[in-house]
């Protein structure tokens, strides 16, 4: 009986060693990160809980977290007209704040434009680039129209007819539909797109055959495409994604090509130095193993992009929707 | 497949005794964020989801329906004790429930939502069990003519909640429906009556509106009668418990809750705001004492009660089945099933049978759960009333400021709390009733931009709102609706010109 119990007492306590020892090694480990930046940052997401941005701040969070980059992450939502509010809010409140950041992206371009913002993109600090998800254009399984070709044809013989489903007027799925017509040889001004509320309002409308045509973002339709409800036309990424069985539409000889785009900006007003250290950060972030595996999870493309790269980028599509949405007319030039 | 066999599997999934507590501590959640007004369980979800990573996915996604279910239920508790609806769908609940609190029957007001809530939510859980997969080809099948013609069924229904003045009635709702009106147009993307205010770009919130009318206006009509009436609050008259009038008064508005929240939450646009106006104006309409209806009835409070709470398992249909989630708290349910690499969607049922009748089989747990937590503290709750007035309408003020900045932090959000607290004032002053500003709000709206987008899909032909048959059928019952109440009092009036 007492070699049975200080037998289990020694393995106890070896056990509890052992733990300890691993303890310390981890935080022998974790230490030179944290000696580097013990930083405790804010991440405005100028979007209600639930949507791609929020999604994005807490995968920050998350990984600048478990990284050792950041001691503590707080995000906050500031939810409101496609970013406009948060922007607003942000380009104000945070100026020569250093520790605080703003997820946006390729929305909020248009959306400053169609809201007549006062507040520009001019007026932050472009940080990186971070993902990109592709654009497809599905139609119902049912439908006589089975590639770009038969699309094209369709928007050239009458543009109003064909109907398009996707999220809120100016978005990414407005302007992709714009931009198809637009190479399929139609009129632009004249898509005959509905927006609907976010969320795959559109999907419904879709799949109940109520549209030619809807738009979104590959993730949205992938369930209903892999179950063979929905049938893809094209992806509007520039090149074949590995994995994919969609052909992109500039394969089928269109030139369409958009993806939409998330982001991660400071403030106006910091020190070169403070930007640095925030481009440093979110280039350490993203080559951290939490946020490879956050990637993979969402089925997010990684498309980082840092610095100066990521403001030319930002200046070529700003000019871009800006061209697009006069198109439209949603935009007065 | 049996059905049976797979629920029962999922069953023994969700009462391993991690997966109670997940859902012990989801349903606690919910019910305390519930309570709050502007807090909902999308945020409560948003803030849970980093630290559910490390959670196994069933676990965390029992505790995400816990929370989804509780904050429903919470919200209906503050609606009946401090005329403080937590949100938009329990705005039904808060009219005759606080009218019955006031009267000292807050007990079977709680009672009855409380046991309305499981007894719907039960039901429409089975029918997500049973009917999810037949429900969601007929939700797909609504078009926007559709939409637009079940919200001419609610608008014409719901006038019935107007009250005793046609003319006052429909006053709140234009006023309603004006409010409707701020904000980028759906359809063109272009600001309307914004002025040039970023805030006011995405409309005005329907919680922001109805907290404003119902408990800020209620605390300053409070103060400026305190001194004139001694009206005092009775905590407690008669029975804390549901009375045996009051069961029999309160099963059918359950099943007819149920009845409109399940099948309307489980349209992509249904929403749990138009069942609960349904629900309440049927049984106005239904009730053996009309009269009783704006004085505290229990029909009122059990109807739509029910109806919340069916819609929201309405809600899991499209989510589960399409991947379609319809609700903030469904989109960040899916963004939870993505954390874990699962596409909600048709191959989910396939691919993943253990998580989704386990998920399915939890919500019976949940809601059993939130029956048992619920009961025995209604007298607790009701102790809640016998605070001193003053104090009592302080706390509610501070708790509506809270919920709405925690919400939106925005000082304009905070301005229009104060501005709709005033026109709640002046509303009750001049004798307006509150509802219909809240339901033009929300159906407004709705209505406008379903009809819209019916009309640019049929390039402008008006017919199409004769030619889908589900349209054509709503069509006629709002007509019904409109001709019956006219055609009955003339009936009536030719009947008694004859004897």
């Amino acid at each position: 009986m007492t070699t049975l119990r200080s037998a289990t007492r020694h393995s106890v306590t070896r056990r509890f060693s052992l733990a300890a020892s691993a303890a310390l090694l981890a935080m022998a480990v974790s230490m030179p990160a944290q000696a580097q930046a013990p930083m405790e940052l804010k991440i405005i997401a100028p979007a209600a809980p639930g949507g791609g941005w929020d999604q994005t701040a807490r995968a920050m969070q998350q990984a600048l977290v478990a990284a050792g980059l950041a001691k503590s992450v707080q995000v906050v939502n500031v939810p409101g007209a496609g970013g406009s509010v948060g922007i607003a809010q942000f380009a104000t409140g945070a100026k020569g704040d250093g520790k605080q950041l703003m997820v946006n992206g390729f929305v909020m371009v248009g959306a400053l434009l169609t809201n007549k913002s006062p507040v520009t993109l001019d007026q932050v600090t472009p940080i990186a680039r971070l993902t990109e998800e592709t654009q497809v254009i599905v139609v119902p399984a049912n439908s006589p129209i089975k590639n770009a070709k038969d699309l094209a044809a369709a928007v050239k013989t009458d543009v109003a007819k064909v109907t398009w489903a996707g999220g809120s007027a100016g978005g990414t799925d407005h302007i992709t539909a714009a931009l198809f017509a637009k190479a399929a040889g139609a009129d632009a001004t004249k898509v005959n797109y509905i927006p609907f509320s976010g969320g795959g309002e559109s999907l419904a409308a879709v799949l109940g055959g109520k549209v030619t045509a809807g738009i979104s973002g590959y993730g949205e339709y992938e369930g209903q495409i892999k179950a063979g409800k929905l049938r893809a036309i094209g992806l509007t990424a520039p090149e074949r994604i590995p994995g994919l069985d969609v052909p992109t539409f500039k394969e089928q000889g269109f030139d369409v090509v958009i993806t939409n785009w998330r982001s991660v900006m400071a403030p106006p007003g910091i020190t070169p130095e403070q930007r640095a250290a925030l481009v440093d950060l979110v280039g350490k972030m993203v080559k951290s193993p939490a946020w490879t595996e956050i990637l993979k999870q969402k089925g997010w493309d990684d498309a980082y992009l840092p610095g100066d790269g990521f403001a030319a980028f930002l200046k070529t599509e700003q000019t871009r929707v800006r061209d697009i949405l006069t198109t439209i007319g949603l935009v007065k030039s | 497949m049996d059905t049976f066999a797979l629920l029962a599997h999922g069953l023994a999934v969700a009462v391993q005794p991690m997966n109670l507590l997940f859902a012990l501590v989801g349903v606690l959640l919910g019910t305390a964020v519930g309570v709050l007004p502007g807090i909902g369980p999308a945020l409560t979800v948003a803030l849970l989801l980093p630290i559910t990573y490390k959670l196994d996915p069933g676990g965390s996604l029992i505790m995400f329906a816990g929370i989804y279910y509780g904050g429903m239920y919470g919200g209906s508790t503050t609606a009946i004790l401090i005329n403080t609806p937590g949100e938009s769908a329990s705005m039904a609940t808060a009219l005759e429930g606080n009218k019955m609190a006031k009267a000292g029957r807050g007990g079977p007001a709680l009672a009855t939502a409380a046991i309305g809530s499981f007894v719907a939510g039960t039901i429409a859980t089975l029918g997500l069990t049973f009917l999810a997969p037949w429900l969601v080809d007929v939700a797909v099948k609504f078009g926007p003519e559709d939409y637009f013609a079940l919200m001419c069924v609610a608008f014409i229904t719901v006038s019935a909640t107007f009250g005793d003045s046609p003319v006052r009635g429909l006053t709140s709702l234009f006023i309603g429906l004006a409010l409707g009106l701020v904000g980028i147009d759906r359809l063109t993307g272009q600001a309307r009556l914004a002025f040039g205010v970023p805030e006011l770009l995405d409309g005005v919130e329907v919680t922001t509106l109805a907290v404003g009318l119902f408990a800020v206006g209620e605390a300053l009509y409070v103060a400026s009668r305190l001194h004139h009436t001694t009206e005092t609050l009775e905590a407690v008259r008669g029975s804390l418990w549901m009375t045996k009038e009051d069961w029999k008064r309160s099963w059918k508005p359950w099943l007819r809750g149920t009845a409109f929240g399940f099948p309307i939450g489980a349209l992509p646009a249904g929403g749990a705001e138009i069942p609960t106006f349904l629900s309440y104006s049927t049984e106005r309409r239904l009730a053996k004492h009309p009269e009783e209806f704006g004085h505290g009835a229990i029909e009122g409070v059990a109807g739509p009660e029910a109806a919340n709470n069916a819609s929201a398992a309405g809600t899991l249909v499209p989510l589960l089945t399409l991947g379609l989630p319809t609700s903030a708290t469904a989109a960040m349910m899916l963004a939870g099933f993505q954390q874990y690499g699962l596409n909600p969607g048709p191959l989910l049922f396939a691919e993943k049978p253990d998580l989704v009748w386990g998920l399915i089989a939890s919500l019976f747990i949940a809601n059993t759960m939130l029956l048992v937590l619920n009961l025995p503290l209604v007298g607790l709750w009701v102790r809640l009333l016998r605070i001193p007035q003053p104090w009592l309408y302080a706390g509610i003020l501070v708790f509506a400021t809270m919920g709405t900045i925690a919400a939106k932090p925005s000082v304009v959000e905070l301005s229009m709390l104060v501005g709709f607290g005033v026109l709640g004032f002046l509303m009750r002053r001049f004798d307006f009733p509150i509802a219909p500003v809240i339901v033009g709000l929300i159906l407004g709206p709705i209505a406008e931009s379903q009809l819209r987008r019916a009309l640019s899909i049929s390039l402008g032909d008006p017919m199409v709102l004769l030619q889908s048959p589900i349209s054509a059928t709503l069509l006629a019952i709002a007509l019904l609706a409109l001709i019956l109440p006219f055609a009955m009092q003339g009936l009536a009036r030719f009947k008694a010109d004859a004897d």
